[in-house]
């Protein structure tokens, strides 16, 4: 570990421009070795690893790479262009300017724009595209709204002209799937709000929705709160939060209520993994979807079997296997599969929206569409790692890149995967992309090197996720460009009830807005990424479109490859209740079913004997049935208070009767107590 | 050999003049359509005439008493092989109460042992023998209870009986893979039990049956199991065998599951998926179950609907004002049922271990089965009489005790075009067996539930009339050959069971449980003709094509001329032995292949973050824990219990103390 660190730390003090030359081929997709890291990964970074140790957070003075400081500080220019695009001698974004008549930035004077906000901005000659039509026609912004879109529009004087030169011009993607705060034993991911939005603006995505992540026993309202003051002082583009419930009880449902009524959220995700953490029984779903259908969310469903994924995962570590291989043997498809069912089969039964996020297998796509053809409120989220890479990584021979890839539920090792999953985004059987961008250190990743179930989960995305949708469905034909807005960030309004404010380009709408690049290309790299992590798992892919330029909030933060974001810029955007893209059909469906009306049976009754009436406890998802039966009758004894902690037989499954054949001290003569 | 074809004349006489009687008062034989009965709770008409329904005898404990003592008394005198006869005359003596006196005990034991021994010697001739995989024109010899001589111009001894087969088909009898004719349901005994039960497979083709042995959670498997065994060879009038119902797993059943696979020959363990609070297994309980079945070398049975979702559904309806039959239907929805299939194949899949669903009621369901098994997954689907015989659009109907009959879980599809559908699915050999589940309840059993359906015993019946069933839907429709049909019927069911060939295939040295089934022959379906004692059949009024002409059950004529002839306590016990070829062939060498392998990497050695609380969820282990209690229930059990609750106003004020830790 120490002999690792030290040499960053020497890389960390070369010049970083001398790290050298790569000669990486556009399409080809390179592993360097055993443990090695993405070559030059860190070079463009800041991660400095004794900031994340524990106990000694910012006990150092940072370095002067160490760019957060300086943002801190208060400037709004993020990165100095030289260092931005450094790392990147391959990729040329510098280039473009001179050799390409790209998108042009004209300057009337009188305009203010050293921290790169203007007040008006008119780009002119380019290609609007909505989800519906797509037509030439200038837009007019003011105040981070748009003002006007069409032709020949009468401005006032001093505006900043951006021009399109034909591009397309379309909203700003939303991202409805990041988990930027999500800890993991206590670690945060690297990329925070700061950075992660950094990312997504840079990506071309201008506002995110990110899970607020309470552990089991928080309180929901104190963990959004914690989220929502963390995001407004770091996010650089708007954001809005889901707020994921970790254990159903009954002072849940207050705080969901309040949540809904006072908070601005609308989307609340339960778990059907993670057993005995955050997975909830069926008859626990049951009710948290028929209580939310009533507050008019949207439930999301992370869709596995937790139940048989701790099995399976049992099975795996006593085979011995340890590496991030176990992750996807103890997660194989089917059970993915088989909980998107049974969260569909409960949607239906409740007549509750569902929405299945991270949809990462072919099987768990089929079964989404197979439902929607039979009428099911159900919508599916791929997102950039299912869309765009396959999890044979798994079994790479280097430790930290298969760790790299490991998310839940896990990359598909079916080859074929992302190709299927492209063509339903393409042909509506898909709604949504996200990223469930939660980039985790290598070292953090580390936690797990000897059991795969520790590996903190969570890939990177964020910024990826609209080239790949593009790469991967729009340039290989199969989406037209309104769908690509569509399922980049028109759905998502929909669904979460932001549009049209966000997701449209119309009067009215804010300006978030991108102008696309469809010829541009570029090679995904660790070193040239805007997240902090120093892995990125479609390292070497070749993606062709991006965004060349994006405005957030009316404001142009990112140009031509550089990034002006601001911090604390963003702002929460709240979501009403009942979003009509979820809920019209919900509300017609809701028809009480009438019963039989028929006179009284006046027939011969049998007698019941007297039975003592039997409860069973519930197979509940928060203890292991099978280990800890609890007695039928409800315990009076049982208490939390221990002196005895844990016991050197633990380990031993506790079976409620023994049989025993041959006591110490012989038999007794004592057959039966009764 | 005179004398005793006199003494077999007088003993089916009795019957005989029953159902003379009976034809005399049903009118016209002609084909008619399903007809319904009067208004409401009219039960149907005539149905109690015929039976001996004494209720007496079906309230808990008191049931049976009589008919043991007299069985008691009178095996002292006869000699051990016949020492079952007499009580079985008892028995007839009870259920045919209503019908007129008839001379019983004119049937002196040496008849008996003289039919036995006429019984013992029979050729079949001039049929279509019928198996699974040809059929071809033979004779069929019979003696000591096993098919001696297949062939044509048989020598045979100069006494032996002769059935005529001319015209007919020549089939291995059926086997019933599913009925439920001895477990309670909410302390009540069906009303069909193993005598009534076995007695009506016969009359309608089926000579061996595999009884559901319930296990009440906490009881020993073993005891119940032997219990269970004990009662069916008293009663059974055909072979039998025995599933296990796991209401509740835990690892601790290892031991007797193996003594039972492996001394008792069980080999098929059900499990619930429903049923709430009384017998569902969890997906980790099935997992564990599965686990230890496969390497047993069992067959794991479930009974897939979704409990959880279930029980919140009955809760919401019951709270709209629907009491009545129809929430019955309405809280088990087709997806429900088609859900639980799909979990249980994933979690046979990751269990390697062979799947047989038990009861597939919808066309969903069936898909599911059908598509997993053209994934290669080792699952097999068992359609009942009723779900390929008729839908659940009953369950609407104004007249309770009609609607009532039709509950059984999961329950019949108010979609009528799932009987199709499922024969199709059936014929194609994406379902694999044909079963019953019969289990009967009585009306006034049924009417515990009259305010509230989650009461109703579940249960249909189904088992007299499956194999006509099987022939009217597919294969008189042409959807099925003669083949598949013995195939659906009892060919395959003896495969996955591995009680092949000895059951399900007439060859020499197999079982002689034989069936002359004549195809041209029809019979409407009534409470009144039917051999069970239940007094409403779901399938009144069907006409179905196809009928057991003759039957016969261990190398005896147990049916003939629509005549019944069955001995309590002839049914022996068959014994099932593991790892049936049919199914673990696949599984054996999948055990092989799916031992998955780790990656070979050197260690990492770079650097690992620290963590702060590694918190571990599970907790220390509770000491104070304690199955003991004085307590009982509490009127609050039904509150869910909160682990940590924040007091916000405590009573008697805040204290100052903010934090103990």
């Amino acid at each position: 570990m120490s002999d690792c660190r030290r040499q960053w730390n020497r890389e960390d003090e070369l010049p970083v421009y001398l790290a050298g030359p790569i000669a990486t081929g556009p399409n080809q997709r390179k592993s360097f070795g055993m443990f090695s890291s993405v070559e030059g990964a860190f070079e463009s970074k800041t991660i400095d690893f004794d900031n994340y140790a524990v106990g000694r957070k910012g006990s150092r003075t940072p370095r002067s790479g160490s760019r957060e400081r300086l943002l801190d500080a208060g400037g709004a220019v993020g990165k100095t262009s030289s260092q931005a695009r450094q790392g990147s001698l391959s990729d040329p974004p510098g280039e473009q300017d001179d050799a390409r008549a790209g998108v042009e930035v004209r300057l009337s004077p009188g305009v203010d724009s050293a921290d790169g906000q203007s007040e008006k901005l008119l780009i002119r000659g380019g290609r609007v595209v909505n989800d519906d039509q797509s037509l030439y026609a200038d837009v007019y912004i003011e105040d981070g709204l748009i003002k006007q879109v069409g032709e020949n529009l009468v401005v006032p004087g001093g505006v900043k002209v951006i021009e399109a030169n034909g591009r397309m011009v379309i909203p700003g993607g939303i991202d409805v799937n990041t988990c930027l705060m999500k800890s993991y034993l206590g670690n945060r991911p690297v990329d925070d709000f700061f950075q992660g939005t950094k990312a997504a603006l840079a990506g071309g995505t201008t506002m995110i929705i990110d899970h607020v992540t309470p552990q089991p026993g928080d309180s929901l309202l104190m963990a959004f709160e914690h989220w929502q003051e963390a995001a407004d002082k770091k996010a650089c583009c708007d954001y809005s939060l889901h707020v994921d419930i970790p254990q159903w009880d009954e002072t849940v449902k207050y705080e969901l209520e309040l949540l809904v009524q006072e908070k601005g959220i609308n989307s609340f995700q339960v778990y059907m993994a993670y057993k005995d953490v955050y997975q909830m029984s069926d008859s626990q779903l049951y009710e948290a979807f028929t209580f939310l259908k009533q507050l008019g969310a949207v439930v999301l469903v992370h869709a596995e079997n937790g139940d048989l994924i701790a099995q399976e995962q049992r099975k795996i570590l006593g085979m011995g296997i340890t590496g991030p291989e176990g992750h996807p043997l103890s997660r194989p498809e089917e059970l993915e599969a088989e909980a998107v069912f049974r969260a569909i089969t409960l949607g239906n039964r409740v007549n509750c929206p569902v929405y299945i996020t991270k949809v990462m297998s072919k099987s768990a796509a089929d079964t989404i569409t197979q439902a929607r053809r039979k009428g099911s409120v159900v919508f599916g989220e791929p997102i950039t790692a299912s869309l765009a890479t396959d999890g044979s990584h798994y079994w790479s021979k280097n430790w930290a890149k298969a760790a790299a890839y490991v998310t839940s539920p896990p990359l598909s090792p079916d080859p074929t995967t992302p190709d299927h999953l492209n063509t339903l985004l393409a042909c509506g059987d898909l709604q949504v992309v996200g990223s469930a961008h939660c980039a985790y250190s290598l070292s953090q990743k580390a936690i797990g090197k000897d059991d795969f179930t520790l590996i903190p989960e969570g890939t990177n995305g964020v910024e990826e996720r609209m080239g790949f949708v593009w790469d991967k469905a729009v340039a290989m034909g199969k989406m037209d460009e309104n769908q690509f807005v569509a399922v980049t960030s028109t759905n998502a309004a929909k669904i979460f009830n932001l549009y049209p404010r966000k997701g449209r380009i119309a009067v009215g709408s804010d300006a978030d807005v991108v102008i696309w690049d469809p010829d541009s290309t570029k090679t995904i790299s660790a070193k040239n990424q805007q997240s902090a992590s120093e892995y990125n798992i479609f390292e070497g892919l070749e993606c062709r479109g991006g965004s060349a330029l994006v405005l957030s909030q009316g404001r142009v933060v990112y140009e031509e490859g550089k990034l002006q974001a601001q911090q604390g810029a963003g702002r929460f955007i709240p979501c009403k209740p009942f979003p009509d893209y979820a809920y019209q059909r919900v509300k017609f469906r809701n028809q009480v079913k009438q019963g039989v009306t028929r006179g009284m049976y006046d027939g011969p009754v049998h007698d019941v004997a007297p039975m003592a009436k039997y409860i069973t406890p519930s197979p509940s998802a928060r203890t292991s049935p099978t280990f800890n039966q609890p007695p039928p009758i409800r315990n009076l004894h049982q208490s939390n208070f221990s002196l005895s902690g844990a016991q050197i037989d633990d380990y031993i499954p506790r079976r409620s009767g023994h049989r025993i054949v041959a006591p110490p001290g012989g038999r007794s003569n004592i057959t039966s107590l009764g | 050999p005179d004398e005793a074809a006199r003494g077999w004349d007088q003993v089916v006489s009795p019957d005989d003049d029953d159902c003379s009687s009976l034809l005399s008062r049903l009118g016209s034989d002609s084909p008619r359509p399903r007809m319904k009965y009067g208004g409401m709770f009219c039960s149907v008409e005539g149905a109690f005439e015929n039976k001996t329904l004494n209720f007496d005898t079906f309230s808990p404990q008191t049931q049976r008493r009589r008919a043991t003592r007299t069985q008691t008394g009178s095996c002292d005198g006869g000699d051990g092989g016949q020492g079952q006869m007499p009580s079985r005359n008892n028995r007839d003596e009870q259920d045919d109460a209503a019908a007129p006196p008839v001379n019983h005990r004119a049937v002196s034991p040496a008849m008996m042992r003289g039919l036995q021994q006429l019984g013992d010697r029979l050729i079949i001739k001039g049929g279509k023998i019928v198996n699974d995989d040809q059929s071809f024109y033979a004779d069929v010899y019979i003696e000591d209870g096993t098919i001696k001589q297949i062939g044509e111009n048989l020598i045979v001894p100069s006494d032996v009986r002769t059935v005529d087969a001319y015209g007919q088909l020549v089939i291995p009898g059926g086997i019933d893979a599913n009925t439920n004719l001895h477990s309670p349901q909410k302390g009540l005994n069906p009303a069909d039990d193993l005598y009534q039960g076995t007695r009506a497979a016969l009359s309608g083709g089926t000579t061996t049956i595999m009884d559901h042995v319930l296990v009440e959670p906490g009881t020993s498997l073993l005891s119940v199991f032997d219990q269970w065994r004990e009662t069916a060879e008293q009663k059974a009038c055909c072979d039998f065998s025995l599933h296990l119902d796991v209401a509740r797993w835990h690892e601790g059943l290892y031991e007797e599951l193996e003594t039972l696979v492996k001394d008792k020959g069980v080999n098929s363990f059900l499990f619930f998926m429903a049923y709430k609070d009384r017998c569902q297994s969890s997906d980790s309980q099935l997992y564990e179950a599965f686990g230890v079945l496969r390497h047993l070398g069992a067959i794991a049975q479930v009974h897939a609907e979704n409990g959880d979702i279930i029980n919140e559904e009955q809760k919401k309806l019951l709270c709209f004002g629907i009491t009545g039959p129809e929430g019955h239907v309405l809280s088990h929805p087709e997806e429900v049922e088609t859900e639980a299939v799909y979990r249980a194949i994933t979690i046979a899949k990751q269990a390697n271990c062979p799947l047989y669903v038990t009861k597939v009621m919808s066309k969903s369901a069936a898909d599911v089965i059908a598509n997993s098994r053209k994934k290669g997954i080792v699952v097999y689907g068992e359609p009942i009489t009723a779900s390929l015989a008729t839908d659940g659009s009953h369950y609407w109907s104004k007249d309770w005790a009609t609607a009532a009959a039709f509950v059984m879980s999961p329950p019949l599809n108010p979609d009528p075009s799932t009987p199709q559908y499922l024969t199709s699915l059936l014929a194609c050999g994406d379902l694999q067996v044909t079963s019953s589940a019969h289990g009967s309840f009585s009306t006034a059993q049924k009417a515990i539930g009259k305010d509230d359906f989650t009461l109703i015993p579940e249960g249909t019946n189904g088992i007299e009339e499956r194999m006509s069933v099987v022939w009217d839907r597919a294969v008189s429709t042409g959807k099925m050959d003669e083949n598949e049909f013995v195939a659906v019927t009892s060919t395959n069911a003896a495969k996955l069971f591995n009680i092949y060939p000895k059951k399900g295939r007439i060859a020499e040295g197999c079982d002689a449980d034989v069936v002359v089934w004549n195809p041209k022959e029809t019979k409407t379906v009534s409470a009144q003709t039917h051999n069970l004692t239940v007094e409403v059949n779901i399938l009144e009024g069907l006409e179905l094509r196809g009928v057991a002409s003759v039957v016969i059950s261990g190398g005896r004529v147990v049916v003939e001329d629509g005549k019944l002839n069955v001995t309590e306590g002839s049914g022996r016990f068959v014994p099932r032995k593991a790892f049936p070829d049919a199914v673990y062939r696949r599984i054996r060498a999948r055990s092989k292949m799916a031992e998955a392998r780790g990656v070979p990497r050197g260690n990492y050695d770079g650097p690992v973050h620290d963590v702060i609380s590694m918190t571990k969820s599970s907790g220390p282990r509770n000491l104070h824990q304690s199955g003991f209690t004085l307590s009982g229930a509490q009127i609050d059990d039904h509150i869910p219990r909160r682990s940590t609750q924040r007091i916000v106003a405590p009573p008697g004020g805040r204290s100052n103390i903010t934090s103990l830790s």
